[in-house]
């Protein structure tokens, strides 16, 4: 309860803070540090990116600022009801309690669910709460399977028994207790097609390790989750992704956080995660020249920014990956391993690796 | 002994095939295939034989196409130039024999390239209508005029004369060829009207009179006397040939030494490249040409690709101009603004080319349907095969959204604008035989972005000051609107009363007006 009240209570602390202005007769405004690369600093000591001190300032009476500061406070409003009735809405409940046409207008106040969570991201910031405190919840994204039980809002839950599918993460694992954990390491891979092919082949039982997957982006609640099994099993985790450049992005979120959420990347990043693959090596060493799929522009645009991250810049292994990449002139999908045979991830290419311990950091 | 006999039979239905028989069969190859698109092909054949002829003698071009309705599905084809006229005895091979020319063999820019366009609507003429097509031609106007009446003989692929004779002809000099055809006259995108219009933008020194089957004159006339400068031929480039064609080259050619070869017979090799070529293909440099065994010439195949050798000359190409295609969009299309680019030329497989862009935006133009793509190659229009081209490509995949228009993904734009794109090139590799579509090479897409990208930069100042200036006015209007929806969200979160909020942001409106209206509403 006394959580509740404290998020409420800074929410509506914003809102006096805008009234003042306008009684002081001034222009109001509403501080929001700046989520973007040029206020992201990669914190050599703990390893993690921050958030610098760059603040945009956003007024009301300005053409470029106003909808945004209308969308700001409109959404403050909406988490600060939930906090009241002590209800949970998602992301896209969000959306919508905010969208609506602005009468005598055909001005949408949102017309994107990106323009809400962006917003939601911000209030999180300004207000000092966390996306979940404020009561707002992301979709579920992901699943896991191994051999650990817990507990879920009082039910047991044995994540070896869940079939084919195998359990979903939530948006939000705080609350969930894990009663016993056998595993001697994860892999957390960015395609659920391979998550499934590695269950079909009961690769996590064979090899005694917790198998996690998204479905393309990595939320925050497999993040946390990840990062609590970490914290309180000790267990190594590996990360498989496609040998492309968004790989390596999605590598670097889990262990140094995001350029987005940096202000969150205490309770997210877990920066001993390693790179499994696939590496440039592994397409030499396992024949997969012939399954290579050519870079476009974008991929080329994307590998130069990417590569030139402060948390990239002095990495020997992965600048030479980016320069493969380019020299080649191609990329490569997990998925390219089924040319030498469906399960030769599974009984040859994982297992070799691991052995090996043939990872990038 | 029973397949021995066999093969015998088979071998007597087994013989050559003419030409002209093979497109008689194959007519869609050429573009022939459907009668509203043959009729802008015969068009397009002989108005591209007008213009190139006129260039020959570098006279301003006038040429006059005219469409008669014999019936709905019938129509007489006539089209007249000011060239310099043909001379008595070729008139016959140009107009009545498929692959006869004098450009197939040359490496140069031109509007036609192999030499079976004209002959190839004559042959189609033959085949829909069975008439003769009627050939006027005069050289000087100190000599008659002559006129021919002529058919392909398909099996052999020559003409077949059915009349010759010497006629009076008021035009001093000059060519004028009448064919019918079966065909459908249709309106539109892929019109001859179309075509006509996209002629007369590229081709702003040709003054045309189009008369349509419904006798409606239209009249484009020239808006500069600068002609085009002439195109000059060049010698194939090494990094542009296969090895079938350099074994060809070395037995035809008249140079003697394997040097004198190389020098002669390519561009941009001179006395110090050959030796190096020689060299490393480890053949001496006097060896005779044609003495050079398969494995020779692979050798010196391979040595070609690997020299460093300059670019090829950019002498050869025509382009039409900023300025001139600019005078050539403003004459043809009524908008607000108008923005052109001319590249400089660049090299795909040995053979160099340019790409030019122009953008018209707003007036009449329509506002909420798709762009107007107009795609041209050697001041030829081409309308057909919109989707396979890669002018296409390259305009879906440019990112339009920061020029101004809007986009929906890797789609055209949509937006009140023509883009018109013009690739000029010795060889304008197009996708197949009726040459409407261009074949996507890399370097080719690159540079037809980098114009597009040139020309929207142009685009986005002129939208920026002037479309968003109104917007920007309009925004200010929405404030009345968006102050009872702020003080409505506040209300909620502070429990402050609604319509004190209401009130005092109305004052503050009228103090920060002079502010919004001054401020150019980048973030802080």
């Amino acid at each position: 309860m006394a959580q509740k009240n404290k998020s409420a209570e800074s929410l509506k602390e914003l809102g006096n803070k805008i009234i003042k202005d306008i009684e002081k007769n001034k222009n109001p405004n509403i501080e929001v540090p700046i989520r973007a690369l040029s206020n992201v600093i990669f914190n050599e000591k703990t390893r993690t990116l921050e958030l610098g001190n760059k603040k945009s300032i956003r007024h009301f009476f300005n053409v470029a600022h106003a909808k945004k500061f209308l969308q700001t406070i409109e959404i403050a409003s909406i988490s600060k009801n939930l906090l009241i009735e002590g209800k949970h809405a998602s992301l896209r409940d969000v959306f919508y309690m905010a969208k609506r046409t602005i009468p005598g207008t055909n001005v949408n106040l949102v017309d994107d669910q990106s323009e809400s969570d962006d917003i939601v991201e911000d209030l999180e910031l300004i207000s000092g709460n966390s996306r979940e405190q404020l009561n707002v919840n992301a979709n579920k994204n992901g699943s896991v399977v191994g051999r650990v039980t817990i507990e879920d809002s009082g039910d047991i839950i044995h994540w070896d028994k869940l079939g084919s599918g195998g359990w979903s993460i939530p948006s939000n694992v705080e609350e969930i207790k894990f009663k016993k954990v056998d595993a001697k390491y994860i892999i957390y891979m960015e395609k659920a097609a391979v998550w499934e092919r590695l269950n079909e082949d009961k690769f996590w039982n064979k090899q005694n390790c917790i198998l996690v997957s998204s479905q393309g982006q990595t939320t925050r609640g497999i993040r946390r989750l990840l990062q609590r099994l970490y914290e309180e099993f000790k267990l190594p985790i590996y990360v498989l992704c496609d040998y492309d450049v968004y790989g390596a992005y999605i590598y670097s979120v889990l262990k140094y956080g995001s350029i987005n959420l940096a202000h969150a990347s205490e309770h997210m990043a877990i920066p001993s995660v390693r790179y499994l693959g696939i590496t440039a090596q592994d397409i030499e060493k396992y024949d997969l020249k012939k399954h290579l799929i050519k870079l476009n522009e974008k991929d080329i645009a994307r590998i130069k920014q990417v590569s030139e991250y402060s948390w990239f810049k002095d990495n020997k292994a992965w600048q030479q990956q980016f320069k493969m990449m380019k020299q080649m002139n191609a990329k490569a999908e997990i998925q390219a391993l089924s040319a030498r045979g469906i399960t030769f991830i599974s009984q040859t290419y994982l297992p070799e690796k691991i052995k090996n311990k043939d990872f990038i950091d | 002994m029973v397949e021995n006999i066999k093969a015998y039979e088979l071998a007597k239905q087994q013989r050559e095939i003419s030409i002209s028989e093979f497109f008689l069969k194959n007519r869609h190859l050429l573009g022939f295939d459907n009668p509203t698109r043959a009729l802008m092909m015969v068009v397009k054949e002989a108005v591209d034989n007008a213009l190139d002829a006129c260039t020959e003698i570098k006279v301003l071009p006038q040429i006059k196409i005219e469409l008669q309705e014999i019936n709905e599905n019938r129509f007489n084809v006539i089209v007249e130039d000011n060239g310099p006229g043909i001379i008595k005895q070729q008139i016959p091979n140009i107009f009545g024999k498929l692959l006869y020319g004098s450009k197939f063999h040359t490496l140069k820019q031109n509007r036609g390239q192999q030499g079976i366009g004209i002959s190839a609507a004559v042959l189609y003429s033959q085949l829909t209508t069975g008439k003769a097509t009627k050939i006027y031609s005069r050289i000087s106007p100190k000599k008659a005029a002559h006129y021919f009446e002529l058919q392909i003989d398909t099996k052999k692929n020559e003409p077949n004369i059915l009349i010759d004779k010497e006629v009076k002809w008021d035009k001093e000099n000059g060519t004028k060829i009448e064919i019918e055809i079966e065909g459908r006259y249709l309106k539109g995108k892929q019109s001859v009207d179309e075509y006509v219009k996209e002629t007369a933008i590229v081709n702003p020194h040709a003054t045309f009179i189009y008369i349509t089957p419904e006798k409606e004159k239209f009249v484009y006339k020239n808006v500069t006397e600068e002609l085009p400068h002439d195109a000059k031929e060049i010698k194939p480039h090494p990094y542009g040939i296969e090895l079938g064609q350099l074994m060809k080259m070395l037995q035809d050619t008249r140079a003697n030494t394997l040097q004198g070869f190389l020098q002669g017979d390519f561009s941009r090799i001179g006395q110090q490249t050959a030796h190096e070529i020689c060299s490393k293909a480890k053949i001496k440099a006097d060896e005779k040409p044609k003495k050079l065994d398969h494995k020779q010439s692979e050798a010196l195949f391979k040595s070609l690709q690997e020299t460093k050798i300059m670019a090829p000359p950019s002498d050869c190409l025509s382009q039409i101009t900023a300025e001139l295609l600019e005078k050539g969009l403003r004459k043809e299309i009524n908008a607000d603004f108008y923005a052109t680019v001319s590249r400089s030329p660049q090299v795909y497989r040995g053979m160099p080319f340019i790409v030019e862009v122009g953008i018209a935006y707003g007036g009449e133009l329509e506002k909420e349907s798709q762009i107007r793509l107009m795609r041209l190659a050697n001041r030829v229009p081409l309308l057909y095969q919109q989707g396979a081209c890669a002018i296409t490509e390259s305009v879906s995949e440019t990112s339009w959204k920061s020029y101004g228009l809007q986009q929906s993904g890797s789609n055209l734009p949509t937006g009140p604008a023509v883009v018109l794109v013009h690739i000029a090139s010795v060889w304008v590799p197009f996708t197949n035989e009726a040459k409407e579509a261009i074949a996507h090479y890399d370097e080719i897409i690159k540079e037809i972005k980098l114009a597009l990208q040139e020309c929207g930069r142009k685009l986005s100042i002129y939208i920026h000051k002037h479309i968003k200036a109104a917007e920007q006015r309009e925004k200010i209007g929405l404030f009345e609107k968006y102050i009872p929806e702020l003080a409505n969200s506040l209300s909620n979160l502070t429990n402050y009363k609604k319509e004190i909020l209401q009130e005092r942001l109305q004052k503050l409106l009228k103090k920060e007006l002079p502010n919004l209206e001054a401020e150019n509403g980048a973030e802080k």
